[in-house]
């Protein structure tokens, strides 16, 4: 098989997988401290989805009022529902602030304030005094604060001459026989080309898996190949059934209106007119956590509350901010209502609907980067050679439900810690002990079953079966007949894919087999995802469940792993939650009620 | 009128027809330019006609029903499909723009899609666009200036900040550069409007203190100079951003410089 595809062989200290936000990050910290770096992506940088990212990064920086980090982290535990660990919040809570200025320093354009420093906006869930206020915490580049943020990181990537495999699809990962990682498997779209990129350390930087659902906010190439190539090497995906529904997404496009829209003073009515949020989280109102907007919209509609001709969706005003506030702060998603709705947010309202945005589960990670697993009765072992950062991470400094601007905080932070762990690990230059002979034989011999797969299910239809069965059966109302039977749908469409066909069969630029490769990878997050909910009988976070709707830390207080190799049913395992922190800076936050 | 030949080898057949489905409600035609890097053939015309009531509003929602339904060879680049990644940059009906943020109905007839223009093609809407990368890294697009205060960030005004409006928002789609004249003329020396407008960026922001350094970088008959001010790129920009005035800024301080 080897010889069929001459692969060419490369040597670096460290190769990221992914150039978003926490790839690039990572990237330019990794080739700033010496250590060759190799940057594998398969998009040119500023194109990943990090660059979609409106509304902000937060760090309790006190610019606009008073604020402290012990304040955030609180308010990302509680964000979590208890189910994120508290050692990995408390260093991102604390790691916020330099992480923020750093950016600055490396030029992204912030807006600013009257005296000259980072503006902040209010968003969901962002308090202070534990709860009592609200906090204006999410830094922002009007409402472009991802594109600002991607562009920076990449700019100073060249500065720090890391290289970058632009354009190359990556494969599989290459693990030897002790299970550790040795690199990655790359296939370069532009000439047809395979790679074997060596590393002493992995960083896989992939991002979530949106398009797993029909509707998201997520880019078209929101694949999670991280996630699945990690499943392929035995290892263990951590909290999948936790899927993030952003309350604001355009009805029919599900293209994104940023939470800061709300934090700028708009909100949101239903068919009487009504601002109901005031109803379901009298304190917070409209800038409550996510998961709790996103169910009060959908309550809504199904009672009958809905807005439009088949009430079925909702309004968010922005007319009464007025056009300085919109230009000034909001100017993006402006143009995108006017693009995708044909709404002047200055005059009518936006037509949004709870749509799929976020994946608070992914590869499990201690707050170094560095990737764990559970063998035998412990829960910490960390996998050599991989790390993994970003949306396909799960650190889990998110739990069972992100806070608005945390996500472009998690990737820099740990972006960065990453970086800092290779520093002290790797010795630059260091040789490469040999790998395993045939260690890539069975990636390649996927790659080239599925490149002249001949079967009778287009990869498209297939892809469109997984989405509805993810739309229909893993909602953001669950219960456990509808996640009994989207497990048996799901796992339908997956045993279908052995049957999938692929129409390209050339080596340069085949995005059919590119996305053939992608929707393999859906496929078993999307198994994963299912069989994860259908297991965790209550409800915490984003994960609401009908048929048990209370939480239960006595049985629930854990996070889910599950392990699957592509066939059958996936198995499930647990780790404890980390209920502890860091330093003696700050307590651990006990377990209880979440009201907003 | 001048008669220009191209190579035989060059020269763009007509391709494959695929028919509007029988009981299509409003059949719409793409007309799509088709180039197999594997093959000896020519480049071609594929025409594709689909259901625009079963399709999405936007001319990549089209190039996506036709590869998911018709022909799943069909090539092109595509990402966020919300107008902010600049995947999806390519000429449609004559101009270049972003596919995903292009509506059908402001196409009459039949709608022709092709690549960018005056860039190598891979494959079919795919050009190379390595050398438009590389150009982009030649300004040194990244903040130059002494170390920065550790714990706080660098004071800048409003007023200052406001100056990278209608700058810091570029995509790097390479709609504007791709549409210039002088850019398909001499684009191998000539820096094109997206990289000088994304120059201007980092010489009007008041952190940055290299701006010397830059305009000595950019003093060149060709690097800067081949802009004669044909605005190609402000009417293509579909950011609505405006290279051309860029450009003339960065005119204008070569000039406040130099008196």
């Amino acid at each position: 098989m080897s010889s069929a595809y001459p692969i060419v062989e490369h040597q670096y200290d460290v190769v990221v997988v992914g150039a978003g936000g926490a790839g690039l990050r990572a990237t330019l910290g990794l080739a700033a401290q010496g250590l060759s770096t190799a940057c594998v992506t398969k998009l040119f940088p500023t194109r990943s989805h990090t660059v979609a990212a409106q509304g902000g990064i937060s760090a309790a920086l006190g610019n606009m009022g008073e604020d402290d980090w012990r304040w955030h982290m609180y308010d990302t535990v509680k964000g979590s529902d208890w189910l994120g660990d508290q050692d990995a919040i408390e260093y991102m809570c604390r790691e916020a602030i330099p992480a923020v200025i750093e950016l600055e320093h490396f030029g992204v354009p912030f807006s600013r304030t009257e005296d000259g420093r980072i503006y902040q906006r209010p968003f969901g869930g962002m308090t202070t005094h534990y709860g009592e206020g609200t906090a204006q915490r999410t830094c922002a580049a009007a409402d472009r604060t991802g594109h600002a943020i991607l562009h920076t990181l990449y700019q100073q990537s060249l500065r720090h001459d890391a290289e970058f495999f632009i354009e190359y699809f990556a494969i599989d990962l290459l693990m030897d026989d002790d299970g550790a990682c040795r690199g990655v498997l790359a296939w370069n779209l532009d000439d047809g080309t395979l790679h074997r990129i060596r590393a002493h350390t992995t960083v896989l930087a992939t991002g979530g898996y949106g398009r797993t659902y029909f509707s998201c906010t997520s880019a078209h190439t929101c694949t999670g190949d991280g996630n699945a190539m990690a499943l392929r090497a035995g290892l263990p995906l951590q909290d999948m059934e936790f899927i993030q529904f952003h309350p604001t997404g355009i009805y029919g496009s599900g293209c994104l209106i940023t939470e800061g829209s709300r934090g700028e003073g708009g909100y949101l009515t239903n068919s009487e007119g009504e601002r109901f949020m005031e109803r379901y989280a009298p304190n917070a109102k409209d800038l409550a956590s996510r998961d709790v907007v996103s169910r009060a919209m959908t309550i809504e509609i199904r009672e009958g509350r809905g807005v439009g001709e088949n009430k079925d969706h909702i309004f968010l005003h922005l007319e009464h901010l007025g056009p300085e506030v919109i230009r000034e702060r909001l100017p993006g998603i402006s143009e995108t209502a006017r693009i995708f709705a044909g709404v002047d947010t200055s005059r009518e309202p936006i037509p949004v609907l709870p749509t799929v945005h976020y994946n608070m589960g992914g590869v499990p990670t201690n707050f170094h980067g560095e990737v764990v697993t559970l063998a035998g009765d412990d829960p910490d072992v960390v996998v050599p050679g991989l790390m993994a950062i970003g949306e396909c991470a799960c650190v889990s400094v998110h739990g069972a439900n992100r806070l608005g601007s945390n996500s472009l905080l998690d990737l820099v932070v740990f972006g960065r810690a990453a970086a800092r762990r290779c520093g002290e690990s790797i010795e630059a230059g260091s040789a490469h002990p040999p790998l395993p002979a045939g260690a890539e034989d069975r990636i390649l011999a996927r790659f080239d079953r599925l490149r002249h797969a001949r079967g009778s299910e287009l990869t498209a239809a297939l892809r469109l079966r997984m989405q509805r069965v993810m739309q229909n059966n893993a909602a953001v109302f669950r219960t456990g007949d509808t996640l009994d039977e989207g497990c048996r749908l799901i796992s339908d469409v997956q045993a279908a894919f052995a049957e999938v066909r692929v129409e390209d069969r050339s080596l340069v630029w085949n995005s059919d087999l590119a996305e053939t490769l992608e929707l393999e990878n859906l496929l078993g997050q999307a198994v994963v995802t299912m069989y994860s909910a259908a297991n965790r009988t209550e409800s915490r976070g984003a994960h609401a469940r009908e048929d048990c709707p209370e939480r239960d830390d006595d049985r629930w207080l854990k996070h889910t792993l599950a392990w699957f190799g592509g066939q059958g049913v996936p198995r499930i395992g647990y780790r404890p939650v980390h209920m502890y922190t860091l330093t003696n800076d700050t307590k651990v936050i006990p377990p209880r009620a979440r009201v907003y | 009128m001048a008669q220009f030949t191209l190579p035989a080898d060059s020269a763009v057949r007509d391709g494959r027809t695929w028919p509007a489905p029988g009981d299509a409600k409003r059949p719409r035609t793409f007309v799509v330019y088709r180039y197999d890097p594997d093959s000896d053939e020519n480049p071609r015309r594929d025409r594709y006609t689909i259901d625009l009531a079963d399709c999405g509003p936007m001319v990549l929602d089209a190039l996506i029903k036709i590869k998911s339904e018709i022909d799943p060879t069909l090539t092109f680049r595509r990402s966020c499909r919300e107008g902010i990644c600049g995947s999806c940059a390519m000429n449609v009906g004559g101009r270049n723009g972003l596919a995903c943020i292009s509506a059908i109905e402001d196409y009459p007839g039949a709608v022709a899609v092709h690549p960018l223009p005056h860039m190598p093609v891979v494959k079919d809407l795919v050009p190379d666009m390595s050398h438009f990368y590389a150009q982009y890294a030649s300004i040194k697009p990244w903040m130059r200036s002494r170390p920065s205060p550790p714990d706080r960030e660098r004071p800048q005004s409003k007023e200052e900040r406001e100056r990278l409006d209608g700058l810091y928002e570029c995509i790097l789609c390479a709609c504007c550069s791709t549409s210039c004249p002088s850019y398909w003329w001499n684009g191998d020396r000539y820096l094109g409007p997206a990289v000088l407008l994304q120059a201007y960026r980092w010489l009007v922001d008041s952190r940055d203190e290299a701006a010397g350094e830059r305009l000595d970088d950019l003093e060149d008959p060709f690097r800067l100079y081949r802009c004669h001010t044909i605005m190609n790129c402000t009417t293509a920009c579909p950011k609505g951003l405006n290279p051309a005035k860029a450009i003339a800024g960065i005119k204008k301080m070569m000039v406040a410089r130099s008196v």
